[in-house]
Protein backbone atom coordinates (compact mmCIF):
# COMPACT_ATOMS: atom_id res chain seq x y z
CA UNK A 1 0.00 0.00 0.00
CA UNK A 2 2.83 2.36 -0.63
CA UNK A 3 1.12 3.76 -3.69
CA UNK A 4 1.18 7.56 -3.68
CA UNK A 5 -2.22 9.20 -3.43
CA UNK A 6 -3.55 9.83 -6.91
CA UNK A 7 -4.51 13.32 -7.87
CA UNK A 8 -8.19 13.83 -8.37
CA UNK A 9 -8.91 14.71 -11.99
CA UNK A 10 -10.05 18.30 -11.94
CA UNK A 11 -10.46 18.89 -15.64
CA UNK A 12 -14.21 18.32 -15.54
CA UNK A 13 -14.62 20.88 -12.79
CA UNK A 14 -14.19 23.63 -15.36
CA UNK A 15 -16.93 22.13 -17.50
CA UNK A 16 -19.31 22.02 -14.59
CA UNK A 17 -18.50 25.60 -13.67
CA UNK A 18 -19.10 26.66 -17.25
CA UNK A 19 -22.50 25.04 -17.19
CA UNK A 20 -23.45 26.84 -14.01
CA UNK A 21 -22.16 30.06 -15.53
CA UNK A 22 -24.30 29.64 -18.63
CA UNK A 23 -27.32 28.90 -16.50
CA UNK A 24 -26.83 32.16 -14.62
CA UNK A 25 -26.32 34.08 -17.83
CA UNK A 26 -29.66 32.87 -19.09
CA UNK A 27 -31.80 33.43 -16.04
CA UNK A 28 -30.46 36.75 -14.88
CA UNK A 29 -30.89 40.26 -16.16
CA UNK A 30 -28.32 42.94 -16.21
CA UNK A 31 -30.48 45.92 -17.10
CA UNK A 32 -30.56 48.55 -14.48
CA UNK A 33 -33.76 50.26 -13.64
CA UNK A 34 -33.33 53.72 -14.99
CA UNK A 35 -35.97 56.29 -15.57
CA UNK A 36 -37.63 59.54 -14.66
CA UNK A 37 -39.01 59.41 -11.18
CA UNK A 38 -42.15 61.38 -10.64
CA UNK A 39 -44.72 61.77 -7.95
CA UNK A 40 -48.36 61.74 -8.90
CA UNK A 41 -50.72 64.12 -7.16
CA UNK A 42 -53.16 62.38 -4.84
CA UNK A 43 -56.69 61.94 -6.06
CA UNK A 44 -58.75 64.99 -5.17
CA UNK A 45 -61.27 64.60 -2.42
CA UNK A 46 -64.71 64.22 -4.04
CA UNK A 47 -66.24 66.46 -1.39
CA UNK A 48 -63.79 69.20 -2.14
CA UNK A 49 -64.79 71.94 -4.50
CA UNK A 50 -63.30 71.49 -7.90
CA UNK A 51 -61.32 74.68 -8.20
CA UNK A 52 -60.64 76.10 -4.79
CA UNK A 53 -56.91 76.18 -5.53
CA UNK A 54 -56.62 79.04 -7.92
CA UNK A 55 -53.22 79.69 -9.35
CA UNK A 56 -52.56 83.10 -10.74
CA UNK A 57 -52.09 83.16 -14.43
CA UNK A 58 -48.58 84.58 -14.24
CA UNK A 59 -47.50 81.70 -12.02
CA UNK A 60 -48.52 79.04 -14.44
CA UNK A 61 -46.95 77.86 -17.62
CA UNK A 62 -49.08 75.56 -19.66
CA UNK A 63 -47.26 73.02 -21.76
CA UNK A 64 -49.55 71.13 -24.03
CA UNK A 65 -48.85 68.26 -26.36
CA UNK A 66 -51.44 67.45 -28.97
CA UNK A 67 -52.14 64.22 -30.79
CA UNK A 68 -49.61 65.05 -33.50
CA UNK A 69 -46.89 65.56 -30.88
CA UNK A 70 -46.90 69.31 -31.50
CA UNK A 71 -45.83 71.28 -28.50
CA UNK A 72 -47.46 74.42 -27.18
CA UNK A 73 -45.65 76.12 -24.33
CA UNK A 74 -46.58 79.39 -22.71
CA UNK A 75 -48.88 80.33 -25.53
CA UNK A 76 -46.71 79.67 -28.55
CA UNK A 77 -45.83 76.65 -30.57
CA UNK A 78 -42.19 75.72 -30.15
CA UNK A 79 -39.82 72.85 -30.72
CA UNK A 80 -38.91 70.46 -27.89
CA UNK A 81 -35.31 71.62 -28.03
CA UNK A 82 -36.35 75.13 -27.00
CA UNK A 83 -38.53 74.03 -24.13
CA UNK A 84 -35.69 73.82 -21.62
CA UNK A 85 -34.73 77.48 -22.10
CA UNK A 86 -38.32 78.54 -21.99
CA UNK A 87 -38.91 76.64 -18.75
CA UNK A 88 -35.74 78.06 -17.22
CA UNK A 89 -36.70 81.59 -18.17
CA UNK A 90 -40.11 81.00 -16.61
CA UNK A 91 -38.80 79.50 -13.38
CA UNK A 92 -35.93 81.94 -12.87
CA UNK A 93 -37.68 85.19 -13.83
CA UNK A 94 -34.43 87.10 -13.55
CA UNK A 95 -35.83 90.40 -14.78
CA UNK A 96 -38.78 90.38 -12.36
CA UNK A 97 -41.10 90.45 -15.32
CA UNK A 98 -44.73 91.01 -14.43
CA UNK A 99 -45.86 88.18 -16.67
CA UNK A 100 -43.50 85.67 -15.14
CA UNK A 101 -44.01 83.99 -11.76
CA UNK A 102 -43.63 85.90 -8.55
CA UNK A 103 -41.22 84.91 -5.84
CA UNK A 104 -42.15 84.42 -2.26
CA UNK A 105 -39.55 84.75 0.46
CA UNK A 106 -39.60 81.58 2.49
CA UNK A 107 -37.46 80.51 5.39
CA UNK A 108 -35.62 77.32 4.63
CA UNK A 109 -34.45 75.38 7.62
CA UNK A 110 -30.70 75.37 7.85
CA UNK A 111 -30.20 77.96 5.16
CA UNK A 112 -32.12 81.15 5.85
CA UNK A 113 -34.62 82.96 3.72
CA UNK A 114 -34.70 82.63 -0.02
CA UNK A 115 -37.17 83.92 -2.56
CA UNK A 116 -38.79 80.75 -3.82
CA UNK A 117 -40.41 80.88 -7.21
CA UNK A 118 -44.12 80.17 -7.20
CA UNK A 119 -44.10 79.03 -10.80
CA UNK A 120 -45.90 75.87 -11.71
CA UNK A 121 -45.49 74.11 -15.01
CA UNK A 122 -48.64 72.37 -16.03
CA UNK A 123 -48.18 69.57 -18.47
CA UNK A 124 -51.19 68.48 -20.45
CA UNK A 125 -51.41 65.84 -23.06
CA UNK A 126 -53.89 64.33 -25.42
CA UNK A 127 -54.85 60.68 -25.53
CA UNK A 128 -53.20 60.38 -28.91
CA UNK A 129 -49.85 61.85 -27.88
CA UNK A 130 -47.04 59.37 -28.28
CA UNK A 131 -45.23 58.24 -25.17
CA UNK A 132 -41.89 59.09 -26.70
CA UNK A 133 -42.83 62.74 -27.21
CA UNK A 134 -44.34 62.93 -23.74
CA UNK A 135 -41.21 61.60 -22.11
CA UNK A 136 -39.03 63.96 -24.13
CA UNK A 137 -41.02 66.90 -22.79
CA UNK A 138 -40.85 65.55 -19.23
CA UNK A 139 -37.14 65.12 -19.67
CA UNK A 140 -36.64 68.70 -20.85
CA UNK A 141 -38.64 70.08 -17.93
CA UNK A 142 -36.69 68.00 -15.42
CA UNK A 143 -33.50 69.12 -17.11
CA UNK A 144 -34.47 72.77 -16.68
CA UNK A 145 -35.08 72.26 -12.97
CA UNK A 146 -31.86 70.28 -12.59
CA UNK A 147 -29.81 73.02 -14.23
CA UNK A 148 -31.30 75.65 -11.94
CA UNK A 149 -30.64 73.42 -8.94
CA UNK A 150 -27.06 72.90 -10.01
CA UNK A 151 -26.55 76.63 -10.37
CA UNK A 152 -28.01 77.27 -6.95
CA UNK A 153 -25.92 74.53 -5.40
CA UNK A 154 -22.80 75.81 -7.13
CA UNK A 155 -23.17 79.39 -5.91
CA UNK A 156 -24.09 78.44 -2.35
CA UNK A 157 -22.21 75.25 -1.64
CA UNK A 158 -19.60 75.12 -4.38
CA UNK A 159 -20.69 71.72 -5.64
CA UNK A 160 -23.31 70.50 -8.02
CA UNK A 161 -26.52 69.14 -6.58
CA UNK A 162 -25.78 65.46 -6.98
CA UNK A 163 -22.52 65.71 -5.03
CA UNK A 164 -24.07 67.39 -2.00
CA UNK A 165 -24.94 65.54 1.13
CA UNK A 166 -28.50 64.67 2.06
CA UNK A 167 -29.14 67.75 4.19
CA UNK A 168 -27.92 70.21 1.58
CA UNK A 169 -29.85 68.44 -1.14
CA UNK A 170 -32.98 69.01 0.89
CA UNK A 171 -32.18 72.73 1.14
CA UNK A 172 -31.71 72.94 -2.62
CA UNK A 173 -34.91 71.01 -3.19
CA UNK A 174 -36.80 73.39 -0.91
CA UNK A 175 -35.32 76.44 -2.59
CA UNK A 176 -36.01 75.25 -6.11
CA UNK A 177 -39.06 73.01 -6.05
CA UNK A 178 -39.88 70.84 -8.99
CA UNK A 179 -43.39 71.99 -9.61
CA UNK A 180 -44.39 70.05 -12.65
CA UNK A 181 -48.04 69.28 -12.45
CA UNK A 182 -49.39 66.50 -14.55
CA UNK A 183 -52.82 67.93 -14.88
CA UNK A 184 -56.01 66.00 -14.72
CA UNK A 185 -56.45 64.53 -18.13
CA UNK A 186 -58.87 66.60 -20.09
CA UNK A 187 -60.65 63.66 -21.61
CA UNK A 188 -60.29 60.76 -19.26
CA UNK A 189 -63.56 59.33 -20.45
CA UNK A 190 -62.53 55.79 -21.04
CA UNK A 191 -63.73 54.39 -24.27
CA UNK A 192 -65.31 51.06 -23.65
CA UNK B 1 28.82 19.19 -27.16
CA UNK B 2 25.72 20.87 -26.09
CA UNK B 3 25.77 21.82 -22.50
CA UNK B 4 22.06 21.63 -22.06
CA UNK B 5 20.51 18.55 -23.39
CA UNK B 6 16.74 18.20 -23.49
CA UNK B 7 15.43 15.88 -20.97
CA UNK B 8 12.65 13.60 -21.90
CA UNK B 9 11.52 12.71 -25.32
CA UNK B 10 10.23 16.09 -26.50
CA UNK B 11 6.60 16.82 -27.43
CA UNK B 12 4.60 19.58 -25.84
CA UNK B 13 3.85 19.18 -22.18
CA UNK B 14 0.19 19.14 -21.25
CA UNK B 15 -1.34 22.49 -20.40
CA UNK B 16 -2.43 22.70 -16.83
CA UNK B 17 -6.18 23.20 -16.67
CA UNK B 18 -6.53 23.22 -12.95
CA UNK B 19 -6.76 27.00 -12.78
CA UNK B 20 -9.41 27.15 -15.47
CA UNK B 21 -12.06 26.15 -12.99
CA UNK B 22 -11.01 28.94 -10.65
CA UNK B 23 -11.23 31.50 -13.44
CA UNK B 24 -14.67 30.31 -14.47
CA UNK B 25 -15.84 30.40 -10.88
CA UNK B 26 -14.62 33.96 -10.63
CA UNK B 27 -16.63 34.96 -13.69
CA UNK B 28 -19.59 33.13 -12.25
CA UNK B 29 -19.33 35.01 -8.98
CA UNK B 30 -19.09 38.30 -10.84
CA UNK B 31 -22.28 37.56 -12.71
CA UNK B 32 -24.08 36.44 -9.61
CA UNK B 33 -23.22 39.67 -7.84
CA UNK B 34 -23.97 42.10 -10.65
CA UNK B 35 -27.16 40.64 -12.01
CA UNK B 36 -30.51 39.94 -10.59
CA UNK B 37 -32.88 37.16 -11.38
CA UNK B 38 -35.35 37.72 -14.16
CA UNK B 39 -38.70 37.89 -12.50
CA UNK B 40 -41.24 37.82 -15.25
CA UNK B 41 -41.21 36.72 -18.80
CA UNK B 42 -41.71 39.67 -21.07
CA UNK B 43 -44.67 39.20 -23.37
CA UNK B 44 -44.67 42.61 -24.99
CA UNK B 45 -42.14 44.30 -27.21
CA UNK B 46 -40.68 47.27 -25.43
CA UNK B 47 -38.24 49.75 -26.81
CA UNK B 48 -37.96 52.30 -24.10
CA UNK B 49 -37.75 55.96 -25.01
CA UNK B 50 -34.55 57.86 -24.43
CA UNK B 51 -34.04 60.44 -21.74
CA UNK B 52 -31.00 62.16 -20.31
CA UNK B 53 -32.14 63.21 -16.84
CA UNK B 54 -32.70 59.74 -15.54
CA UNK B 55 -32.05 58.44 -12.09
CA UNK B 56 -31.39 54.93 -10.94
CA UNK B 57 -34.00 53.15 -8.92
CA UNK B 58 -32.41 52.62 -5.54
CA UNK B 59 -34.36 49.68 -4.23
CA UNK B 60 -35.20 47.25 -6.93
CA UNK B 61 -37.04 44.98 -4.54
CA UNK B 62 -39.53 47.72 -3.72
CA UNK B 63 -40.75 48.18 -7.23
CA UNK B 64 -43.69 46.87 -9.16
CA UNK B 65 -43.57 46.74 -12.91
CA UNK B 66 -46.23 47.57 -15.43
CA UNK B 67 -45.32 46.70 -18.99
CA UNK B 68 -47.10 48.38 -21.85
CA UNK B 69 -46.51 47.59 -25.48
CA UNK B 70 -47.52 45.50 -28.42
CA UNK B 71 -47.53 41.74 -27.85
CA UNK B 72 -44.55 39.73 -29.06
CA UNK B 73 -44.86 38.64 -32.71
CA UNK B 74 -45.56 35.02 -31.78
CA UNK B 75 -48.40 36.11 -29.49
CA UNK B 76 -50.01 38.51 -31.91
CA UNK B 77 -52.23 35.85 -33.45
CA UNK B 78 -53.82 35.41 -30.09
CA UNK B 79 -53.74 38.88 -28.61
CA UNK B 80 -53.69 41.18 -31.62
CA UNK B 81 -51.18 43.91 -32.22
CA UNK B 82 -52.75 46.68 -30.21
CA UNK B 83 -50.91 47.99 -27.15
CA UNK B 84 -51.59 45.83 -24.15
CA UNK B 85 -50.80 45.97 -20.47
CA UNK B 86 -48.82 43.15 -18.96
CA UNK B 87 -48.86 42.58 -15.22
CA UNK B 88 -46.80 39.72 -13.87
CA UNK B 89 -47.11 37.01 -16.48
CA UNK B 90 -50.31 37.76 -18.32
CA UNK B 91 -52.12 40.43 -20.24
CA UNK B 92 -54.47 42.43 -18.10
CA UNK B 93 -56.78 45.38 -18.38
CA UNK B 94 -56.80 48.72 -16.61
CA UNK B 95 -59.22 47.38 -14.01
CA UNK B 96 -56.77 44.73 -12.87
CA UNK B 97 -54.16 47.29 -11.85
CA UNK B 98 -55.92 47.92 -8.57
CA UNK B 99 -55.65 44.28 -7.51
CA UNK B 100 -52.12 44.06 -8.82
CA UNK B 101 -50.96 47.03 -6.75
CA UNK B 102 -52.75 45.71 -3.69
CA UNK B 103 -51.04 42.34 -4.11
CA UNK B 104 -47.62 43.95 -4.58
CA UNK B 105 -48.17 46.05 -1.47
CA UNK B 106 -49.09 42.97 0.45
CA UNK B 107 -45.72 41.42 -0.41
CA UNK B 108 -43.78 44.23 1.18
CA UNK B 109 -43.17 44.77 4.82
CA UNK B 110 -45.19 47.38 6.65
CA UNK B 111 -42.30 49.83 6.82
CA UNK B 112 -41.40 49.57 3.16
CA UNK B 113 -44.86 50.06 1.70
CA UNK B 114 -44.62 53.82 1.52
CA UNK B 115 -41.47 53.55 -0.57
CA UNK B 116 -42.98 51.35 -3.21
CA UNK B 117 -42.32 52.62 -6.70
CA UNK B 118 -44.35 51.61 -9.69
CA UNK B 119 -42.14 51.45 -12.72
CA UNK B 120 -43.98 51.96 -15.97
CA UNK B 121 -42.08 50.31 -18.77
CA UNK B 122 -43.72 51.35 -21.96
CA UNK B 123 -42.79 51.24 -25.59
CA UNK B 124 -42.03 54.59 -27.16
CA UNK B 125 -44.82 54.19 -29.71
CA UNK B 126 -47.52 53.69 -27.11
CA UNK B 127 -50.21 56.36 -27.09
CA UNK B 128 -50.63 58.46 -23.98
CA UNK B 129 -54.27 57.46 -23.57
CA UNK B 130 -53.37 54.12 -22.08
CA UNK B 131 -50.66 55.70 -19.91
CA UNK B 132 -53.10 58.31 -18.62
CA UNK B 133 -55.54 55.57 -17.71
CA UNK B 134 -52.82 53.76 -15.80
CA UNK B 135 -51.81 56.96 -14.05
CA UNK B 136 -55.39 57.70 -13.03
CA UNK B 137 -55.80 54.17 -11.74
CA UNK B 138 -52.56 54.44 -9.76
CA UNK B 139 -53.74 57.69 -8.23
CA UNK B 140 -56.97 56.01 -7.22
CA UNK B 141 -55.03 53.27 -5.46
CA UNK B 142 -52.70 55.96 -4.08
CA UNK B 143 -49.57 54.41 -5.47
CA UNK B 144 -48.11 57.81 -6.14
CA UNK B 145 -44.43 57.12 -6.61
CA UNK B 146 -43.95 56.21 -10.20
CA UNK B 147 -41.08 55.99 -12.59
CA UNK B 148 -41.15 56.25 -16.34
CA UNK B 149 -38.52 53.75 -17.39
CA UNK B 150 -36.17 55.10 -20.01
CA UNK B 151 -32.87 54.46 -21.68
CA UNK B 152 -29.95 56.73 -21.12
CA UNK B 153 -29.25 59.00 -24.03
CA UNK B 154 -26.20 61.09 -24.65
CA UNK B 155 -26.72 64.51 -23.12
CA UNK B 156 -27.31 67.03 -25.86
CA UNK B 157 -25.97 70.46 -25.30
Amino acid sequence: MARPAQQLPSSSLADIAFMVLIFFLLVSTMDQDLGLQRRLPPMPDPNQKADDVQIKRRNMMIVRLNENDRLLAGGSQIDVSMLKDKAMEFLLNNGNDENLPEREVKTIEGFGSYPVSKGVISLQNHRGTSYDAYLKVQNELVKAVNIIRDEFAMTNFGKIYINLDEEKQRIVRDAIPQNISEAEPKDTGRKK
Amino acid sequence: MAKFSRKGKGGTPELSTSSLADIVFMILLFFMVTTSMRQTERMVVIKMPEASEIAKLERKDLSAYIFVGTPMPNLQAQYGNDSRIQLNDSFKTIDDIRDFIAAERENLSEADRQYMTVSIKADETVRMGIISDIKQELRRTSALKIMYAARRSAPVQ
